[in-house]
């Protein structure tokens, strides 16, 4: 998959924090100074080939597989594989009857007669290379020069003839080792370089950006061979007599040269033309433009004090009131909170008939609320639990955190699981009077743990609904994100090993044994019956605008969470997770400002979001410098 | 003359508002003083025109009095120096006129206050004065106490350290200074700057380990075991020098590897250099880079592969890297069309343009010499790279017309790149003789400076070996006296050359051209080379000699005339205390007279001669003995006239004996030589 730009709502630093207007203005003025959280998920494919690689065999070609992904990924971060697949290795359907593959297809060799050019063979790679690469390179290591060392390494088009080494054709560029030559689509070469044979490592670099090639010979560049290039090019290897053997490596080992280091030449090349890209005498345009932006997305997110510090140095104008602002900042920090409950009223008081024209939105709101009542954060479940303080919020809100992604610390949950469930088979095994049932399916759940297969078993076990006065547990144990010392220590002695590199809001999140509904009784009652009004809501829906499959699966999703001994540990825990709460408070947010007539997108985002469109669309067109242009090279 | 008039009125009220500036710097109160010092540093910004002014009317001496007067304020004393400073930043003859003034001294003692502030201002001012190409550099080290003391403040803030590294970087010219540095602690000192968050100290520090390391062993082995935040510097030059990296950074981290290299320090064949150095300067040579980074790279480049044949062969195929440096003899198009638009520009009083041209020119004479230096380190081991060369387009073209070229830089370079390639058989035969290089060579050996003739004659010598085509037209050019008269030079290298030139010309060479060596060079100096000190003259001497007694006719001819002394100079280097070279040199000699019909007798008659020879049958060196018996073998060769006399005598002598002995010796080609000159008794 391909690393989305991912920002996330960012957590208010205006309100209640010190506002340095001034920093922040200089900052924006020199348009490089956004303060976004962003994060991407390029991590995700990694973790998902780590986990393949665990089921499927042989382990050498395995981590030969990883390493290629790894060294793709970060070489080529621009390209969409889904769209545009890399090399990976030659092509058993696009080559000549004479050429021999073996070693998972790296490897090459002659099986013709080698009487004359007319027995030369090529093959080309599985697919061509991407210009979202914007420099592509691949090495080819020389084996054997078998009799008479007539090897071709280059490039050439889909369709080109393989009865053939490469260059001699049109569309077909080649470096041959026997004399040294470069052939670009002739049967005669030019003088190029020194000639190679068995044991050197050749390597071919296209240049999408400028559309030229040059070769390396035991890592030493050897200078530009073909200029002009078409697109669409494939790595092609050929070979003309026999005992010819040569190993390709698209990124499977490290490569001999450094084309890291080319890379980043142009990287710098292209980051400076971005840099003293000509604005002429709209300077002063541009500066009010930038400012308007960095405005309305500060007044656009609520961060009150933060715009107002901000307008006042620039002096730019805001178009919503202060109250209106403040008004959005109180909904979303409830949001955010987990108090959803709040949140909702606060909106009916305040914008009155907002959700009931909105009715989607409601739902959402309310089925975010059912969530947040197991959660224990809600404030119609918190009320009863007398030890929960008034200041405890579970979202982590320190400015200067911005909430992390699953796919980033799903380690740190898991090693945080199987602890937390010991800790409550542990509790259980004191309070619960049918203890029996509930230890198996603990028990169960501790294996599901190790192997998804079992999963099943435990799916629709619904102990904490039928429970009673049994379910009652000791009240230092309920907190979600609340650190009292005693769960802490017991906890950090536990594990610190695990997650030292966790910070304390992680440590809260996933570390304190965590009970439904803040492990109060009242609490469960009241989210039960909550949970039927909810249900009667989205029947009530389903007949006033007919089925709605998305509402139906985010209700089902809720419900589950009941379904499992540990919902923050199940599979549909994730909807526990206070990172979940940030679309939905800025949906909330969007339908506010439309309301009001304002855009329910920052312009600043919407041009994020085109300028990451456009990179994308360069790809497309074959733009090589998108690679190198990229967005997030631009956030910090 | 209105015109004129104006001009004077305004110059009048420019030094009427100068002379202002001064008397204010003369008013009794302090406060008036310091105001003054103010006005006149916001009235010199930029003001070239003010700034001289003000110096005419001697606003120098009485600032440095106010800057080291410890009774003024410390403010006044910071101004001060901030004026001067700036009156630095003009013209190299306002750096003239401070540094006649004493202001370097005033300068260094004010650093031993210890305010930062002012310490900042006097060393920026330092600094403006000492990067100027105009200051001795000497004057930093005058002062013992003064560089350790500048070490030490180089911790006090981040503008001291760019000033200070920037002041070594330039004052850093000789040996000494690079030791004096060294012993003060400079490489413990700078080393940690690398990493400073600034990028003009990083620069200025990278500068000074350029200078530092060149050429200088003990410089160059320190550093590679120096560890900057637990990394080696080796490294840090190496991350330095990454692609995206600013080019000057690239360049300088390159240098301080090839120096480091060079000393020995690093191995050729270390990554750092093979991988990361040489393809980092061969960049520095594209069309890309200014023309400056492309002189400093070819410079560096050449300087680095040198000695290395690997080193030479990887980067003759780096980057198109010989094709490439054709193209510095591009800039600018041609140099004659240069000196016509500064005729015509000059005409037209446009004098920046001049100046503009005056640059490229010089740019233009400092890529040529550097790619011709680059050419000739490139092609100094490796026939297929000289072939590459001499087949880069219109090079010898080039090389012809360099060696004829008005800047001696570019005319030593082109020679050096000609001796390079001499060194090639098929280039002597070929390219050579195509391009009649030799007449521009004997061109530039006319009174040329010596380290052109150096070269020139090393280039000749080859030019005059047997096979090369060269070698008649150069005879019949009258190079002989000219080579005779290097062998007289005071520079043993231009005497070796003028030799050994003459030793190759005599090789195989005619009668008449032996004869005309011989009358040039005249017995006298002859005899005067065969004692001269340096052994390199001597060896070249005796070559000389043993070439010109080749072949009968010849030896007698000249034994005739001038055999005895011949015989006493053959006498007195046997006797000497030579090396073994230089005495089978001598032995060969003798041989070679033994081979004459007549000259013969010139050994026969010398017993203490033939004594020699036979103490030299009996010598511990093979060699010695092939040679002595080589002697005896011509001396009774049959089928010669009185070759049963000469038998006779020497077997008298005991010389049979001798060679019987030698027969079994276990040397075979001694043994083989003894039994043919027994076998000349027994026919």
């Amino acid at each position: 998959t391909n690393p989305r730009l991912c920002l996330t709502a960012p957590i208010e630093f205006g309100v209640g924090h010190v506002v340095d207007g001034t920093s922040l203005v200089s900052a924006v003025c020199t348009a490089q100074g956004f303060v976004f959280n962003y994060s991407t998920h390029t991590s995700l494919l990694s973790a998902d080939i780590s986990a393949l690689l665990l089921l499927t065999g042989d382990p050498a070609f395995n981590y030969q597989e990883h390493e290629l992904n790894e060294r793709l990924k970060r070489l080529y971060p621009a390209v969409n594989e889904e769209e545009t697949p890399l090399p990976r290795s030659w092509s058993p359907k696009d080559k000549y009857s004479y050429i021999g593959l073996s070693q998972n297809n790296l490897r090459v060799h002659y099986k013709g007669h080698g009487k004359n050019h007319k027995d030369a063979a090529s093959v080309r790679a599985t697919h061509p290379i991407p210009a979202a690469c914007g420099i592509y390179y691949f090495e080819v290591k020389i084996v054997s020069k078998g009799r008479d060392g007539y090897m071709g390494i280059g490039l050439s088009a889909q369709g080109v003839n393989m009865n053939r080494l490469p260059g001699w054709d049109k569309h077909s560029y080649g470096y041959h080792g026997d004399d040294g030559h470069s052939f670009c689509s002739s049967g005669t070469g030019q003088p190029y370089g020194p000639t190679f044979t068995t044991g050197d490592v050749i390597g071919c670099c296209v240049n999408l950006i400028n559309n030229t090639c040059f070769y390396t010979k035991n890592g030493h560049s050897l200078g530009v061979a073909f200029t002009d290039l078409p697109p669409n090019l494939y790595p092609t290897v050929g070979l003309q007599t026999p005992g010819e053997i040569v190993d390709a490596n698209f990124g499977q080992q490290p490569f001999v040269f450094d084309i890291e280091d080319y890379m980043s030449e142009w990287r710098a090349k292209i980051h400076s033309m971005i840099a003293r890209f000509p604005i002429g005498e709209r300077l002063g345009d541009w500066q009010s433009v930038l400012q308007n932006m960095v405005s309305s997305y500060l007044v656009h997110h609520g961060y009150c004090a933060t715009a107002m510090a901000f307008s006042r140095a620039t002096e730019t104008m805001i178009q919503e009131d202060q109250t209106s602002i403040k008004n959005r900042q109180r909904i979303q920090k409830l949001v955010l909170a987990g108090r959803v409950g709040e949140a909702i009223d606060a909106t009916q008081q305040l914008y009155p008939g907002l959700l009931e024209h909105n009715p989607n939105l409601l739902f959402m709101l309310k089925c975010r609320q059912f969530v947040e009542m197991v959660n224990g954060t809600d404030s119609e479940v918190r009320c009863f639990s007398v030890h929960s303080p008034k200041s405890q919020d579970s979202y982590p809100g320190s400015p200067n955190l911005s909430p992390r992604h699953g796919a980033t610390n799903a380690h740190v949950h898991n090693t945080g699981n199987t602890d937390t469930l010991h800790t409550n088979i542990f509790e259980y095994a004191m309070h619960a009077s049918k203890a029996k049932h509930i230890k198996l399916n603990l028990f169960t759940n501790v294996v599901y743990l190790h192997s998804p297969e079992t999963s099943s078993a435990v799916d629709c076990v619904f102990w904490c609904v039928d429970s009673d006065s049994e379910m009652e547990i000791e009240a230092e144990h309920y907190s979600n994100g609340v650190t009292e010392s005693s769960t802490r220590i017991m906890n950090g002695t536990y594990k610190h090993q695990e997650i030292l590199q966790a910070d304390d809001s992680s440590v809260d999140d996933s570390c304190s044994s965590r009970q439904l509904c803040g492990g109060n009784q009242a609490a469960t009652e009241r989210m039960i019956q909550f949970g039927r009004e909810l249900q009667a809501l989205s029947e009530q829906l389903c007949r006033q605008y007919g089925k709605n499959a998305t509402h139906k699966k985010m209700l089902q999703d809720a419900f589950s969470l009941l379904a499992y001994s540990d919902p923050w540990n199940c599979p549909v825990g994730q909807q526990l997770d206070p990172m979940q709460r940030e679309a939905i408070c800025s949906a909330l947010n969007s339908a506010i400002l439309e309301s009001q007539n304002l855009p329910k997108q920052p312009p600043l985002m919407l041009a994020l979001g085109q300028a990451t469109e456009c990179v994308q669309l360069m790809a497309r067109v074959r733009s090589g410098s998108c690679s190198f242009a990229r967005v997030d090279n631009f956030l910090h | 003359m209105a015109c004129i008039e104006i001009l004077f009125r305004i110059s009048d009220k420019f030094t009427a508002t100068s002379r202002h500036y001064v008397d204010r710097l003369f008013d009794p109160d302090p406060q008036n003083v310091l105001q003054g010092v103010i006005d006149m540093k916001n009235a010199v910004i930029g003001n070239n025109k003010q700034k001289a002014n003000l110096i005419v009317l001697g606003a120098v001496p009485r600032l440095l009095y106010l800057l080291q007067q410890s009774s003024s304020s410390l403010e006044l004393r910071t101004e001060c120096a901030v004026v001067l400073g700036s009156l630095a930043m003009g013209t190299e003859n306002n750096i003239k006129s401070l540094v006649d003034c004493h202001i370097i001294p005033a300068l260094l003692q004010g650093l031993l206050c210890s305010d930062l502030i002012f310490i900042e201002a006097c060393l920026r001012c330092l600094r403006t004065i000492f990067i100027s190409p105009v200051t001795p550099v000497q004057l930093l080290y005058t002062d013992p106490t003064v560089i350790p003391h500048i070490m030490s403040l180089l911790s006090r803030s981040q503008h001291t350290q760019e000033y200070i590294t920037q002041i070594f970087a330039h004052c850093c010219k000789t040996p000494e200074h690079q030791m004096v540095l060294f012993n003060h602690g400079a490489i413990q000192n700078i080393a940690p700057l690398l990493i400073s968050p600034s990028y003009k100290v990083r620069m200025q520090a990278l500068k000074c380990f350029s200078v530092l390391a060149y050429e200088n062993a003990q410089v160059s082995m320190t550093l590679v075991n120096v560890l900057v935040d637990g990394e080696q510097l080796s490294q840090v030059f190496a991350r330095m020098m990454q692609r995206d990296k600013p080019i000057e950074m690239q360049l300088t981290a390159a240098k301080c590897l090839t120096y480091m290299c060079r000393a020995g320090a690093i191995r050729t064949d270390d990554n750092c250099i093979i991988l990361k150095t040489l393809p980092c300067l061969v960049r520095m040579c594209s069309k890309e880079r200014l023309l400056e980074e492309r002189v400093e790279g070819a410079e560096t480049l050449a300087f680095l592969m040198e000695p290395d044949i690997e080193l030479q062969r990887i980067a003759s195929v780096t980057d198109h890297l010989v094709s490439m440096l054709a193209d510095y003899f591009k800039y600018p198009s041609s140099v004659s069309a240069i000196t016509d638009i500064k005729r015509l520009s000059k005409l037209r009083h446009t004098r920046d343009f001049c100046n503009q041209l005056d640059h490229d020119l010089k740019h233009a004479h400092e890529l040529r010499q550097a790619a011709f230096k680059l050419y000739a380190s490139l092609g100094s081991n490796d026939e297929d790279i000289r072939k590459k060369i001499t087949e880069t387009e219109n090079m010898m073209d080039r090389i012809v017309s360099g060696l004829s070229e008005s800047s001696i830089k570019v005319r030593l370079a082109a020679v050096r790149c000609l001796h390079s390639l001499s060194r090639s058989v098929q280039q002597l035969r070929t390219s050579f003789h195509d391009h009649a290089v030799w007449k521009p060579l004997m061109k530039l050996l006319q009174n040329a400076p010596d380290e052109v003739l150096v070269m020139a004659s090393s280039t000749l010598c080859n030019l005059l070996l047997e096979f090369s085509p060269s070698k008649e037209p150069i005879l019949e050019s009258g190079v002989i006296e000219l080579l005779c008269s290097l062998t007289q030079s005071d520079s043993p290298a231009l005497r070796v050359n003028g030799i050994w030139a003459l030793m190759n010309m005599a090789f195989q060479a005619d009668q008449k051209v032996k004869v005309e060596i011989v009358r040039a060079l005249g017995t006298e100096q002859l005899f005067r080379l065969l004692s001269d000190p340096d052994t390199n003259v001597l060896m070249k001497t005796l070559g000389l000699l043993r070439n010109l007694l080749s072949t009968r006719p010849h030896i007698d001819q000249i034994m005739s005339s001038h055999g005895k002394q011949i015989m006493q100079a053959v006498t007195l280097i046997l006797e000497g205390e030579h090396s073994i070279e230089v005495k089978e040199q001598t032995l060969c000699i003798l041989a070679n007279i033994a081979d004459g019909n007549t000259a013969k007798e010139l050994i026969m008659t010398n017993d203490d001669m033939l004594q020699k020879i036979k103490y030299y049958m009996g010598h511990s060196n093979v060699k010695l003995q092939l040679a002595a018996t080589f002697c005896i073998s011509n001396l009774i060769w049959n089928e010669e006239d009185g070759s049963q006399e000469r038998q006779d005598k020497l077997r008298e002598m005991g010389f049979v004996d001798i060679l019987h002995k030698l027969t079994q010796a276990s040397d075979p080609s001694l043994c083989d030589r003894a039994k043919t000159a027994m076998q000349q008794y027994l026919a």
